[in-house]
């Protein structure tokens, strides 16, 4: 079987992980570890007014309490937002600061005072818990609507009535022309719920000072572990990046939550050097609710317009976003340049206009989740859709399929140019697999068992494969998002890629390898696949916003060109042939129409051995590559849910679950399919069971998994997923990027199809027994009134 | 999180409410208190293990007795501080009215919790709160009547 592109090759890595042999951070073990214990606030705002620790410090095994006056006393830099995003009148957002160890404020609970260093991890937490901290409460906003309101508690004194910023995008007065002009208007109010991200291992840090050579070493659970040195090198001034190595070994899931620089990883750091002792810290479950940065938490009011013929005529969209106590890494862009953008969908809208405001809050940062603004974004469109379709008394398949953007590049109204697409054809194969001709028939059985049976649409698009460095650089963004590579081929013929993007969990080991084995036709076992490590790779921007495929794959296809190419020299003078004759395929080196060929391992060695090269040429055989994507690449699926309501109990089974996706070039479908299965859920996950709670004085409810619903198998159907291939015209494999589709797609599909069957569109996720069940009590006492 | 009750108490109020200002008899009936020592006419210092869920935590805090209208009703406030358990803080409203010999106690409480009680064990937190106040209420009343206190 092939394993080239296209292929479902089974994973290379799957063999350490199923057997428990994966390295991960906790299992990193230096000489001389010792263990950091953090001491975090019970309360959601209150001024710190003294940490008494010697009671700690008087236990056998501390080694060190540390607090944060001594770490911005050491020069420690505060954490920052990478993102500048400017206000519509002109000013820069207003950042409050944010030190890894508070030192005057509180501003969430389970922000960080101090940290006890000891020589056991027992022991660190149990002398964290005699630390004595001194607390003057103070008033709390721990929604973004208490937050916003005037004389609310004032959280950083740089952001007045604790707003961030008042952003805008798109037309405002051609969105309300638009409006003007429609014959019907559909109005909404939405709450888009907030989110724990949950990945399976827990955030970790291993850090370790060398005195001698004044050098840094961090293991630690990143996406990004260069983006990561960078930051710590350049804004936490933790080290100098020649003294700083950064390693992510093997990663057990991120979703977002791993992207981000966190107090935790810097003050690990900074207590090696203050200890002069390896210094491990790993979370717990508990710890993690309150401290990995969580995901969503909007709340939108919208309009959309539409004429005579069910064409869309305006769009006007306010938004309140939730960015928690601080701004973390990418907090800023994710309510702003990953949503509004997204705000045209699959549609052809000429009139779009979006305003966001983000708001502090005493709660966790906020900041990506699988996904990232583009869900916020589709469940707004798409449940504005399906609600104007039944207002307007149309079939909601109808009504997309009219407004449909049909040609390719596409100039949206909000900056985007889409690449390519089929949207009639995904929504055609959906439709038929989902058999929705069937649907009647389905619907007046369920009825005669007493259910409520409903059918939901969610034909969305998502920008994926960040970014153009230069369009990033001009919405604000501090980094270029571009990804680099280098292809290693030894003497023997065996390949090393090294990349920038990260693995953790996606199956990088075996994609990247298929796209080697496609170009050269050598066994995927004779390439291994070398990323997070800053010490072997030159440089990279890691992996999240599905960009591995789309833009760390591109970087490899070109560094695989460079090596093709001289390839193709070494061949033609070893074979006394016009390199324009070589042909590479099956692991040998041709001639086109003679028998004159060198096996694959044969121009490696000739490559080093370097007895015979062309005039000129340097011996080896090594290339590297940078890609800077030309545009964003543009996923786009239909995805249709059914659902069966329990009217006695608002109990909602999903019956069955249809993905019709278009991600361009696909190189492995299994992993694919997989992804799609993961995201799904999570996208179920959102609309059925999650929520993070926090009562008004800023106390999370929920966090543990008796109280935190995750999604589990049994809340989930066997999904039916299926392919339909755009290549994307911006990237040289066709790739477009699978990663987050199901978790951007899936939320409104499933409330399309509750409040299908239930009769009623009044309902917030999760849509929990309870809330469905009051949702039909409701929709049955206003159909009463009437 | 809020709790209000009654109970019948087989002895006159003056009795009852010489109980409700005795450091040894609220030591003796309040769950999972070690130490309960008066530091004024007014305030105490206490030590009180707890269990709420998977959370156990000793709470180290401060009881002030306010609004005082002896014999018949006060304010009795506290606030715990568990560690990395958290904290809880609350009051209560107890009033006595005689009923012939008897005495009624009434009381209308009001409790907080925060840190990790709040988000590991807010769902058990009412069911807690009942548990103790009961307990505290069946001691209490026990001291009366010489009764071995239910579990």
């Amino acid at each position: 079987m092939s394993s080239g592109i296209g292929a479902s090759v089974k994973r290379k890595e799957d063999k350490r992980f199923t057997t428990g042999k994966g390295k991960y951070t906790d299992d990193v073990r230096n000489d001389n570890q010792a263990y950091a214990a953090f001491v975090r606030s019970p309360h959601a705002h209150a001024r710190v007014k003294g940490i008494d620790t010697s009671a700690a410090m008087a236990m056998d095994g501390v080694i060190d309490v540390l607090n944060g006056q001594q770490l911005t006393g050491d020069g420690i830099g505060n954490i920052i937002c990478g993102w500048a995003i400017t206000s519509k009148d002109g000013s820069p957002m207003n950042m409050g600061a944010w030190s890894a160890l508070a030192t005057e404020k509180v501003r969430y609970v389970g922000d960080a005072v101090a940290v006890v260093i000891a020589e056991t991890q027992a022991l660190a937490r149990i002398a964290a818990e005699a630390v004595d901290v001194d607390y003057e409460e103070l008033p709390v906003a721990a929604s973004v609507l208490t937050s916003m309101k005037d004389g609310a508690p004032q959280i950083h004194e740089n952001a007045p009535g604790n707003q961030i910023y008042d952003w805008e995008l798109g037309d405002e007065a051609a969105a309300d022309a638009g409006l003007a002009s429609a014959t019907h208007i559909t109005s909404l109010d939405l709450t888009n719920n907030r989110l724990s991200p949950n990945p399976m291992e827990p955030r970790s840090a291993v850090a370790k000072y060398d005195d001698a050579e004044d050098h840094y070493t961090l293991y630690t659970t990143s996406q990004n572990p260069h983006v990561a040195r960078l930051v710590l090198s350049a804004f936490y001034n933790v080290a100098p990046e020649h003294k700083l190595r950064v390693i992510a070994p093997d990663v057990g899931g991120g979703f977002g939550a791993k992207i981000y620089i966190y107090p935790e990883e810097i003050t690990c750091l900074w207590a090696s050097m203050k200890t002069n002792r390896s210094v491990k810290w790993t979370s717990d479950r508990s710890e993690a609710f309150i401290t990995d940065a969580h995901g969503r938490d909007h709340v939108t009011s919208a309009k959309m317009g539409f004429d005579d013929a069910g064409k869309i005529v305006g769009f006007k969209v306010d938004t309140i976003a939730n960015i928690g106590a601080y701004m973390s890494l990418f907090s800023s862009s994710v309510p702003t340049y990953l949503y509004a953008p997204l705000l045209s969908g699959q549609y052809n809208i000429q009139n779009i206009h979006c305003n966001v405001r983000t708001y502090y809050t005493n709660t966790v940062p906020v900041d990506a989740y699988r996904g990232a603004g583009r869900p916020e974004a589709t469940y707004l469109v798409e449940r504005m859709m399906e609600t104007a379709a039944r207002e307007m008394g149309m079939d909601p398949a109808e009504l997309r399929r009219r407004n449909f953007i049909q040609e390719f590049p596409h100039q949206t109204p909000v900056l985007m140019q889409y690449d390519a697409g089929d949207f009639p054809k995904i929504l055609e194969m959906a439709q038929e697999t989902a058999d929705v001709a069937g649907f009647p028939a389905r619907r007046a059985e369920a009825e005669a068992r007493g259910k409520l049976r409903g059918i939901g649409y969610s034909t969305f698009i998502e920008a994926c494969g960040l970014a153009p460095s230069k369009a990033a650089g001009s919405l604000g963004a501090g980094v270029g998002l571009w990804e680099s590579a280098e292809v290693r081929v030894n003497p023997v013929g065996s390949i090393e890629i090294l990349t920038g993007s990260h693995s953790h969990g996606q199956g990088h080991e075996t994609t990247f390898a298929q796209v080697v084995a496609d170009r050269f036709g050598v066994p995927i076992e004779n390439v291994q696949i070398v990323h997070g490590d800053t010490d072997k790779v030159q440089f990279g921007m890691g992996t999240y916003g599905s960009r591995s495929g789309p833009v760390g794959m591109s970087a490899v296809a070109k560094a695989l060109d460079k090596v093709e190419a001289k390839v193709r020299k070494i061949a033609a003078h070893a074979l006394e042939a016009s390199e324009d004759d070589i042909v590479i395929e099956g692991g040998e080196v041709k001639v086109a129409g003679t028998d004159k060929s060198m096996a694959w391992h044969e121009v490696g060695l000739a490559a080093y051995i370097a007895h015979n090269l062309p005039e000129g040429m340097e011996p080896g055989l090594k290339e590297s590559a940078f890609f800077d994507p030309v545009n964003f690449s543009f996923p786009s699926g239909a995805f249709i849910c059914e659902v069966e309501v329990d009217p006695d109990t608002g109990t909602t089974e999903i019956v069955q679950f249809t993905s019709a996706d278009d991600f361009g070039t696909i190189i492995n479908p299994m992993i694919v399919e997989g992804q799609v299965h993961g995201g799904v859920t999570q996208g179920i996950g959102q609309a059925l069971l999650e929520q993070v709670v926090y009562d008004e004085d800023g106390q999370l409810l929920n966090g543990s998994y008796m109280d935190y619903t995750m999604p589990r198998a049994a809340d989930v159907p066997s999904f039916h997923v299926q392919h339909h291939e755009t290549p994307s015209p911006n990237n040289p494999l066709g790739v477009k990027g699978c990663g987050e589709a199901g978790a951007i797609g899936s939320p409104p599909a499933v409330i399309n199809a509750i409040t299908d069957a239930i009769g009623t569109n009044d309902l917030a996720m999760p849509a929990t027994p309870q809330a469905v069940w009051r949702a039909i009590q409701a929709g049955a006492k206003s159909v009463a009134a009437e | 999180m809020d709790l209000t009750g009654e109970y019948r108490i087989a002895a006159p109020r003056e009795v009852v409410w010489a109980a409700l200002n005795d450091a040894e008899v609220l030591k003796a009936c309040i769950p999972g208190c070690t130490e309960l020592v008066k530091t004024s006419d007014t305030t105490m210092e206490a030590k009180v293990a707890l269990k709420i869920g998977p959370v156990k935590a000793k709470f180290s805090g401060a009881v002030e007795l306010q609004d005082i209208e002896a014999p018949q009703s006060y304010t009795i406030q506290g606030e715990g501080n568990g560690g990395v358990a958290g904290f809880a803080k609350g009051s209560a409203d107890v009033l006595l009215t005689e009923d012939g010999e008897e005495t009624i106690l009434a009381f209308s409480s009001h409790a907080k919790v925060g840190g990790k009680l709040a988000q590991i064990g807010s769902r058990l937190i009412n069911s807690t709160a009942k548990k103790l106040a009961n307990k505290f209420f069946d001691s209490f009343h026990a001291q009366f009547n010489d009764e071995v206190p239910p579990d």
